[in-house]
């Protein structure tokens, strides 16, 4: 099963936003949304059949905008929330909203209908995260480990805990907190923490770090000067409960442990422009992920500061036949943190790049002219990871 | 007769009568002899004359001892016949006569020997008998002188013993007497200070009076000569202590002592501290040099006065030791060398305190001049006492204070680079404060390189005085083998040229976070001269260094080439930084512009932004600057009128290409497929990629960086109709005037194609602007 080769999915309009399905376990899902100022706005859920290589979209309308970020919900299935952009005439103002996917489409559609036959179903809109006080919503980011009740939104320089009741129909300002300080302000990203039992959300603004927490909703801690220019992603690490991985303008990937921001732990420069995104596995936390508008994707493995700093003993004769050696082959002790491989595959900037929530050695990036590619782990990596 | 008569009959035998007359005459002659032998004695069987088969007994042998004529006549009748028997008588009678011939010449030949024999015998007997009188005299007159002499002795035995015992007598008495005047003249010699005179009586008397001490006079005298010696030994020391008198003086007093049985060991114990005293005293004179209150003299009159003060009396002392107590073997070596190497580590460990405050001063020649009196000084005493190691400590430190010294002109070195950086900036700052043209960046360059290399110069001259013939240390291994090649070419050359590639590299890290730390004119300097140092200037000094120091080290130094990798390589990351601050000056203003406008409600375009010309001029400014330093490097081939007019006629058929599928309904798809299909086509554009030693180069990557910000920053908004065309004004405007910076205008083109590409897709209502109307407000802006 010489399969390595990557599986590419077009789509018909500018794209900037992917996230995996994260209530999902078995099924291999991404949901893209999509970007036209002039057409109806769709979410394509792709479905990744990786036994057969297949895939299968499903296509739902999201007529209310253009969508810059989208998340789901982490317990249910079906919930899914997006930022968009409202098409106005003289203002652009940025939205979120919580939607719920329909029914027969949720429990993954075995029987999926040929995508040119299928009718185009719509979002149910489960309620808005009202924010005409509090300007354009940057990204909303789920609790992860909660019950799906809990959101947190970006909206320029405020930072909004809601409480979604009755089943999501409802999303109540819970808390807030904002940014004080000269100039304008304006969150870019966010991330909810999994570890302290999600009391901690990392944000990035222009080229600072904050930490907060969401009890108090006061900043823990503040990285100033993270990056040389803009930071533009964040991502916590799922196992190291103190490390957090920060990408930006000035083509760096940072990773920092938080309770000593004066250095980072480690810096990355592979990327010849800016880095959109920055990925953890979620399983293997070596494994890193980044997306950068240089059209490229790497995949790095950073052995020396992950949960498992010396991996597994194993002999590599063990998989030397298995297939031919990638560049990581010669990871002999000490282990090294390398470039596993650089993906090509796109030829516009790429905005997005995200882990598969059901399998840990697949992974899915999405570029701005709408190719979305799903790749692998190198599979002799694989082995040596889990043997 | 009738034997011989009847012998020769048959005479010869078988064997003999074949033989010839002469053969005869032999045998016969030989038969005489044998006869003559025969009559001494002497065995004729020996002679072999005779035929080996005949019995000496046969009585028929005429020449046989036991013939017996009867038998041999018997014989003959019996056997022979009457014709023999004739033949054997006349044989016979012939053999007779020649006999008889024979014997008669022997008589006549003889006969005078005979006679003077017998008178010589005659004589002997007469002789013989008068000796033997004389001898019987002899005889009796020895008996006679016997006699008396044994009288004699007997007589004066007596005496003879009487005279010995006289003798010995004697020589005790004066024994005696030098005993019993040894006190007096052992008391006068004390008083006239004529110890060694004294030392030596008592050395005489000594063993004596040691031996007879039992009798009580004898012991009397030995009290005596004990107290007086005492005395005496008290008096040598009291000399020896008062020390005042001088090293020999001290010398010979210990001497005395010694012979005075003196016990060595605490003699030289003595010794030696007596000396510490003295050269503690120079050392402490020394140590008042090198206060700190008064004003040190020069470090070469202060190796002096401690070579001639301390190192000479150390000197004395351990040649008057070795002679004093050479006795002593071992132990007393090593007591020596045990005292050296402490007075001389203190000695140095001064010499060292004096050394270490010359080093922050900048004169090589006094240093290097003091240090080699101060090596060639330890010599003697080094070669005196091997074991104290000395010499080798001296070396050592000589070793030490070079290093220190290569590490001094290092520092200087630093230094000076980076006061010449400090130079740059204020030089670069200057100008701009007084608004016109300060000195050009060439000319910079040229001062940092020129002021470096001599500082490099200076200091190998410096250095080089440590190797110089004259110099007593030179020829040291160190300094012919690891100074030159470790030391020199190693620590201070290619450590200067690799600590001036760091810090010309710590520029790039640090501080270009911030962004303008760091003057961008400065990078680029620094920049051309790691490329100068690449291509002419390392290699240059490293072959004046080789010329210089003759390096006969093996061990492996940096080769050329690889200092010339890493100053290249710090030219072009510095270069490379430098394309990255100018591009980051350029997107920012480019971002601020993009993102702080409001583009849907944005009016018509009346004008080229500012922010465009802005861009323009800078980076214009950015490739006058690189042009002072860099060359124009290779374009990609054009026609070199590539006039504005027919580029802008390319360009707008272009876009009108690009955005025809905007207008049809059936857009979103076409679009991406132009162009994704364009991309193919087109390479794909590596943003912050290393830049080439040029300008073109350094224009390229400054003006792909910025154009990239925009484009990513014109994805993020949304534009009005007005908007978007502004966005098409701005980006004509840039190509106007972009294209000539590049290596390849085409790049321009492209970037400025999805950068208004772009803005139609983000652009609700995309109604692009007339492509002359465009012309007419770039050409009016």
């Amino acid at each position: 099963m010489e399969d390595d080769a990557p599986v590419i999915y077009g789509l018909e309009f500018q794209a900037r936003a992917l996230t995996p399905q994260t209530a999902e376990t078995d099924a291999i899902r991404f949901l893209v949304g999509t970007q036209s100022l002039k057409y109806d706005n769709q979410i394509h859920i792709v479905d990744f059949d990786d036994e057969n290589n297949i895939i299968n979209k499903n296509v739902l309308l999201h007529q209310v905008g253009e969508i810059w970020h989208i998340s789901t919900s982490p317990a249910d299935k079906g919930v899914l929330a997006t930022c968009y952009n409202k098409p106005s005439d003289s203002k652009v103002l940025t939205c979120a909203a919580v939607w719920r996917m329909p029914k027969e489409l949720e429990p993954g559609g075995h029987e999926s209908p040929d995508d040119s036959a299928s009718p185009a179903h719509t979002l149910e809109l489960l309620c808005h995260l009202d924010n005409t006080a509090h300007g354009s919503m940057a990204c909303v980011t789920w609790e992860p480990t909660g019950d799906g009740k809990k959101v947190i939104s970006l909206a320029d320089n405020h930072i909004l805990l809601w409480d979604l009741q009755e089943s999501s129909s409802q999303a109540v300002l819970a808390s807030s907190a904002s940014l004080e300080g000269k100039g304008q302000l304006k969150f870019t990203s966010g991330r909810w923490s999994p570890h302290h039992t999600g009391t901690q959300v990392a944000t990035a603004n222009d080229t600072t770090i904050r930490g907060w927490d969401t009890r108090s909703m006061s900043q823990i801690y503040c990285i100033e000067n993270a990056h040389g220019q803009l930071v533009r992603d964040l991502d916590f690490n799922p196992n190291k409960q103190y490390y957090l991985a920060s990408c930006g303008d000035d083509c760096k990937v940072k990773f920092w442990d938080t309770r000593n921001v004066t250095e980072p732990v480690k810096t990355l420069e592979q990327h010849s422009h800016w880095v959109w995104n920055v990925r953890y596995n979620h399983s293997h936390d070596q494994l890193v992920l980044t997306g950068s508008s240089d059209s490229r994707v790497i995949l790095s493995n950073m052995v020396s500061i992950s949960s498992e700093p010396f991996g597994h003993l194993v002999d590599d004769d063990d998989l030397s036949d298995q297939e031919e050696r990638r560049p990581e082959g010669k990871s002999q002790e000490p282990p090294q943190d390398s470039v596993i491989a650089t993906y090509e595959e796109h030829e516009d900037s790429v905005y997005a790049v995200d882990w598969s929530s059901a399998d840990p050695w697949l992974f899915a990036s999405l570029s701005y002219d709408g190719r979305l590619v799903i790749n692998r782990v190198p599979r002799a990596l694989k082995y040596h990871i889990l043997l | 007769m009738a034997a011989a008569a009847a012998g020769p009959g048959t005479g010869s035998g078988p064997g003999d009568s074949p033989e010839g007359p002469e053969a005869e005459a032999q045998e016969r002659r030989r038969k005489a002899h044998g006869m003559l032998k025969l009559y001494y004695g002497l065995s004729e069987g020996e002679t072999a004359g005779r035929p080996p088969g005949s019995d000496p007994l046969d009585p028929t042998d005429l020449n046989g001892a036991h013939f017996d004529p009867e038998v041999y006549l018997d014989k003959l009748r019996r056997e022979c016949p009457l014709a023999q028997l004739m033949d054997s008588e006349t044989d016979m009678v012939r053999q007779i006569r020649a006999l008889d011939s024979d014997m008669q010449t022997l008589v006549y030949e003889n006969y005078n020997k005979f006679i003077s024999a017998t008178d010589t015998i005659r004589k002997m007997k007469n002789d013989f008998r008068k000796m033997e009188d004389e001898m019987d005299r002899l005889a009796t007159n020895m008996a006679v002188i016997t006699d008396f002499s044994a009288r004699i002795s007997a007589t004066l035995q007596d005496r003879h013993e009487r005279i010995t015992k006289l003798a010995g007598v004697h020589a005790l008495l004066r024994k005696l007497q030098f005993l019993f005047e040894l006190p007096s003249r052992l008391t006068r010699c004390v008083e006239l200070g004529a110890y060694g005179q004294a030392v030596r009586y008592q050395g005489r008397a000594r063993a004596v009076l040691q031996q007879y001490q039992h009798l009580p006079s004898f012991r009397a005298i030995q009290d005596d000569c004990q107290v007086i010696t005492a005395r005496l030994a008290q008096q040598l020391r009291q000399r020896f202590r008062e020390g005042g008198s001088g090293a020999p003086e001290q010398a010979e007093c210990v001497e005395l002592l010694l012979a005075l049985g003196e016990p060595a060991e605490e003699l030289c114990d003595e010794f030696l501290a007596h000396a510490r005293g003295r050269l503690e005293a120079e050392l402490r004179s020394l140590e008042a040099e090198l206060g700190p209150s008064p004003p040190a003299p020069d470090v070469l009159e202060f190796t002096d006065l401690g070579g001639s003060g301390f190192v000479g009396g150390l000197c004395q002392v351990a040649s008057a030791y070795q002679e004093l107590f050479a006795a002593q073997g071992p132990a007393g070596a090593e007591k020596l060398a045990a005292f050296a190497r402490e007075l001389g580590g203190r000695y140095f460990a001064l010499v060292e305190r004096r050394l270490a405050q010359e080093q922050g001063s900048g004169d090589n020649s006094l240093l290097v001049r003091a240090l080699d009196r101060f090596h060639r000084r330890l010599r003697a005493p080094g070669a005196l006492l091997a074991a104290a190691g000395l010499a080798e400590a001296a070396t050592e430190i000589v070793e030490r204070v070079a290093r220190e010294r290569l590490g001094h002109h290092l520092q200087g070195l630093r230094a000076a680079f980076l006061g010449c950086l400090t130079d740059v900036r204020q030089a670069l700052a200057a100008p701009r404060l007084a608004g016109k043209e300060g000195p050009g960046l060439a000319e910079l360059l040229a001062n940092v390189a020129s002021s470096i290399l001599s500082h490099i110069k200076a200091s190998l001259a410096a250095v080089h005085l440590f190797t110089a013939k004259e110099v007593s240390f030179s020829n040291k291994p160190y300094f012919r083998g690891e100074f030159c090649s470790q030391g020199v070419r190693e620590g201070l050359i290619v450590g200067f040229i690799r600590s001036m590639c760091q810090t010309a590299q710590s520029f790039c890290d640090s501080p270009g976070e911030k962004g303008g730390a760091t003057p961008p004119a400065l990078l680029l300097l620094l920049s051309r001269l790691c490329l100068d140092y690449e291509t002419a200037t390392i290699s240059y000094i490293l072959t004046l260094t080789d010329e210089q120091f003759l390096v006969q080290d093996q061990s492996p130094v940096t080769p050329v080439s690889t200092l010339c990798a890493e100053a290249r390589e710090t030219a072009r990351r510095l270069l490379t930084h430098y394309v990255k601050v100018q591009g980051l000056v350029i997107s920012q203003m480019l971002r601020k512009s993009v993102e702080t406008r409001d583009w849907l409600s944005t009016l018509e375009p009346r004008n080229v932004r500012a922010v465009m010309k802005r861009v323009v001029e800078d980076t214009t400014a950015i490739d006058v600057q690189v042009g002072l330093l860099y060359e124009e490097g290779v374009r990609k081939a054009q026609s070199s009128d590539s006039s504005k007019r027919t580029f802008s006629v390319y360009s707008s058929s272009r876009q009108q290409g690009r955005y025809a599928p905007s207008y049809t309904p059936s857009a979103p798809m076409d679009t991406n497929l132009l162009s994704n299909i364009q991309k193919l086509f087109s390479e794909r554009i590596d943003v912050f990629s290393p830049v080439e030693f040029n300008k073109v180069s350094v224009l390229t990557g400054i003006i792909k960086i910025s154009l990239k910000t925009l484009l990513e920053c014109v994805r993020l908004r949304t534009f009005g109709r007005f908007g978007l065309q502004q966005v098409q004004v701005d980006c004509h405007f840039l190509q106007l005037y972009l294209w000539r910076f590049v290596a390849d205008e085409e790049l321009v083109h492209l970037l400025l194609d999805e950068v208004v590409a772009s803005a139609a897709l983000r652009c609700p209502d995309p109604v692009p602007m007339e492509p002359s109307v465009v012309e007419v407000i770039c050409e009016r802006g």
